[in-house]
C-alpha cells in the first residue's frame, strides 16, 4: 500500500503534536479574544464618535490586511523596530487574537443593533435601568443571534492558523511537509497521501463546529 | 390622573430641528380609556411615550395625580414607571424566556420571592386567558396570544395606568376585537386608566371613551369619543373619517 509510511515510526504521533501546535494557537486566540471583542462590540455601539472611529479605523485595518502580511509585521517588524524578539507562536496569537477580536467586535455590534428598539422601551417601561435592560435584556438576545456566526469565526481561525508556518512555526501543515521531505524518494506519492491525511485532521476538527454552528442557527430561529 | 401642560417635543435630526409635539395640554381622568388617533407621524406615539417618560418633553410637564414627574430620574423615575404599564404593537416579548418566566420578570427584577412572582403571574395569565401556554416560548405563539402574555406583564405591578402603542395593529381583526374587549374588561374590573394611541377609527370607536385628534404636533381635537365621531369640528378629523371609509381620493389627503 502506498501510503502505509504514514503508519510508519513517528509519523502519525508528529502529526499529532503539529495539531497539538495549531489547536494551541487557536484555543488561545480565541480564548483572548472573547473577552476583548465582546468590549469592542459593546464599545461600538455607543454614540460617541470618536470612540467609533478608532475602532472602525482598527477594524478596517485588520480586516484588508492579508493575515499573513499581519504575521510577518508582528513577527519581524516587531523585531526590527522595536527591538522584540517574540516567538513564532506568540507572533501567531497576537495577529490572530487582533483577527478575531476585530472579526468578533463587529459580530457583537451588529447582534446588538439587531435587537429591536421596543425591546429597550419595554425594558425600561418595565422600570429597569439601562445597566439591567442591557445585560438582562439585550444582551441575552444579542448572544442567541451571536453564537453561529461565532462558531464559524473559530473554524476560520483555525485554518488560517497554517499561515503560521511561514514564520517558522511548526504546525500541523509543517509537520506535513516534513514527512512528504523524509518520505520523498521511496513514496512518489506520499505528497498526496499526506495532504489528505491533513485534510482529514482539518475534517475532524472543524466539522463538529460546523454542525454546531448550524444547529445553533436552527435553535435561535 | 394624568396631565400633559404645555409639552412640546423637539427632535434635532441631521436636516435641523423637528417639532414633534406643539404646546400640548391635556387631561386624562382615572378609568378613562382616552384614545390618541392621528395619521402616522402626527406625533402621537411621541405623546404617549412622553406620559413614563420614554422620551422627554423639551419644554412643559408631566403631571400625574398632581405630582410632576417631568424631572424624574434614576429610582424615582424607575419607581413611577412601575406605576404605569405599556404594551406595544410588536408585543416585545422575551424571546428567550417562556411565557411564565416573561411575566415574572419585572418581579424577578425587583427581588420579588419566586413563589409569589409565580403566584401572581399565574394569576394574571388565567385572566388573561392563556394559562395553558405558560411553559411556551413567545415564537410558539400566535399574535393575539402574544398580545395577551404582554398585556400580563404589563399588569403584574399592578399599574394605575396603561399606554397601548398600536396594541392591536399588527393583529387581524377578530383577535383585535377580542384583545380590544379583553382591554376594556381589565379597565373595568381593575380601574386601569388606559391611553390607547392607534390610526384605526374603528379601534378608537370600540374601546375608548375620549379622543384626541392629533395633526402634525398639535391637537386638532378633543371630546368624547361619540361626539368627535359624529360631528367632527376639525378639517383633520374630518379627513380621517372620510379617509376610513374609503370616500376620499389621495389627491385630496395630499
Amino acid at each position: 500500500m502506498a501510503a502505509d509510511f504514514l503508519l510508519q515510526g513517528e509519523t502519525i504521533s508528529r502529526l499529532l503534536v503539529g495539531l497539538s501546535v495549531t489547536l494551541r494557537i487557536s484555543l488561545v486566540s480565541v480564548a483572548l479574544s472573547l473577552p476583548m471583542g465582546v468590549l469592542m462590540g459593546v464599545l461600538f455601539t455607543r454614540r460617541n464618535p470618536l470612540l467609533r472611529a478608532v475602532l472602525r479605523v482598527y477594524l478596517e485595518f485588520i480586516r484588508v490586511m492579508p493575515q499573513l502580511v499581519l504575521l510577518f509585521i508582528v513577527f519581524f517588524g516587531s523585531a526590527t523596530m522595536l527591538g522584540l524578539n517574540f516567538s513564532g507562536e506568540v507572533a501567531s496569537v497576537i495577529v490572530f487574537t487582533a483577527w478575531g477580536s476585530a472579526e468578533l467586535g463587529d459580530l457583537v455590534r451588529a447582534a446588538i443593533e439587531s435587537i429591536p428598539r421596543s425591546q429597550y422601551d419595554s425594558a425600561y417601561a418595565l422600570a429597569l435601568s439601562r445597566r439591567q435592560a442591557f445585560l438582562r435584556v439585550i444582551l441575552p438576545q444579542a448572544v442567541r443571534r451571536l453564537l453561529p456566526p461565532s462558531v464559524n469565526l473559530v473554524t476560520r481561525i483555525v485554518k488560517t492558523t497554517s499561515l503560521c508556518m511561514l514564520i517558522g512555526v511548526v504546525e500541523v501543515v509543517r509537520v506535513g511537509q516534513q514527512i512528504i521531505d523524509f518520505y520523498r524518494f521511496d513514496y512518489p506519492y506520499g505528497a498526496l497521501w499526506t495532504y489528505a491525511a491533513l485534510g482529514l485532521l482539518y475534517f475532524a476538527i472543524c466539522w463538529p463546529l460546523s454542525l454546531l454552528s448550524r444547529w445553533l442557527e436552527k435553535r435561535s430561529s | 390622573m394624568i396631565e400633559l401642560r404645555h409639552v412640546s417635543k423637539q427632535y434635532r435630526t441631521r436636516k435641523g430641528a423637528f417639532d414633534a409635539l406643539i404646546d400640548i395640554n391635556l387631561r386624562i381622568d382615572d378609568g378613562d380609556m382616552f384614545g390618541i388617533i392621528g395619521e402616522s407621524g402626527a406625533g402621537k406615539s411621541t405623546l404617549v411615550r412622553c406620559i413614563n417618560l420614554l422620551d422627554r418633553p423639551t419644554s412643559g410637564s408631566i403631571v400625574i395625580d398632581g405630582r410632576d414627574v417631568t424631572g424624574y430620574q434614576g429610582r424615582e423615575l424607575r419607581a413611577f414607571r412601575n406605576s404605569v404599564g405599556m404594551i406595544f404593537q410588536d408585543f416585545s416579548l422575551f424571546q428567550q424566556r417562556t411565557v411564565l418566566d416573561n411575566v415574572t420578570f419585572p418581579l424577578e427584577v425587583m427581588h420579588v420571592d419566586r413563589g409569589e412572582a409565580r403566584r401572581r403571574a399565574t394569576a394574571l395569565l388565567e385572566r388573561v386567558g392563556i394559562a395553558d401556554k405558560a411553559q411556551s416560548y413567545p415564537s410558539e405563539l400566535s399574535g393575539g396570544q402574544q398580545q395577551r402574555v404582554s398585556i400580563a406583564r404589563a399588569l403584574i405591578n399592578e399599574p394605575k395606568i396603561m399606554l397601548c402603542d398600536e396594541a392591536t395593529s399588527a393583529l387581524d381583526s377578530r383577535t383585535t376585537i377580542q384583545i380590544l374587549d379583553l382591554l376594556r374588561d381589565l379597565n373595568r374590573e381593575m380601574g386601569v386608566t388606559m391611553v390607547h394611541i392607534t390610526h384605526s377609527l374603528d379601534v378608537a370607536m370600540r374601546v375608548t371613551n375620549r379622543i384626541a385628534v392629533i395633526d402634525r404636533g398639535r391637537i386638532a381635537e378633543e371630546g368624547p369619543t361619540d361626539e368627535v365621531l359624529t360631528s367632527p369640528q376639525s378639517e383633520t378629523t374630518r379627513l380621517l373619517i372620510a379617509h376610513s371609509k374609503g370616500t376620499v381620493s389621495d389627491e385630496e389627503v395630499l
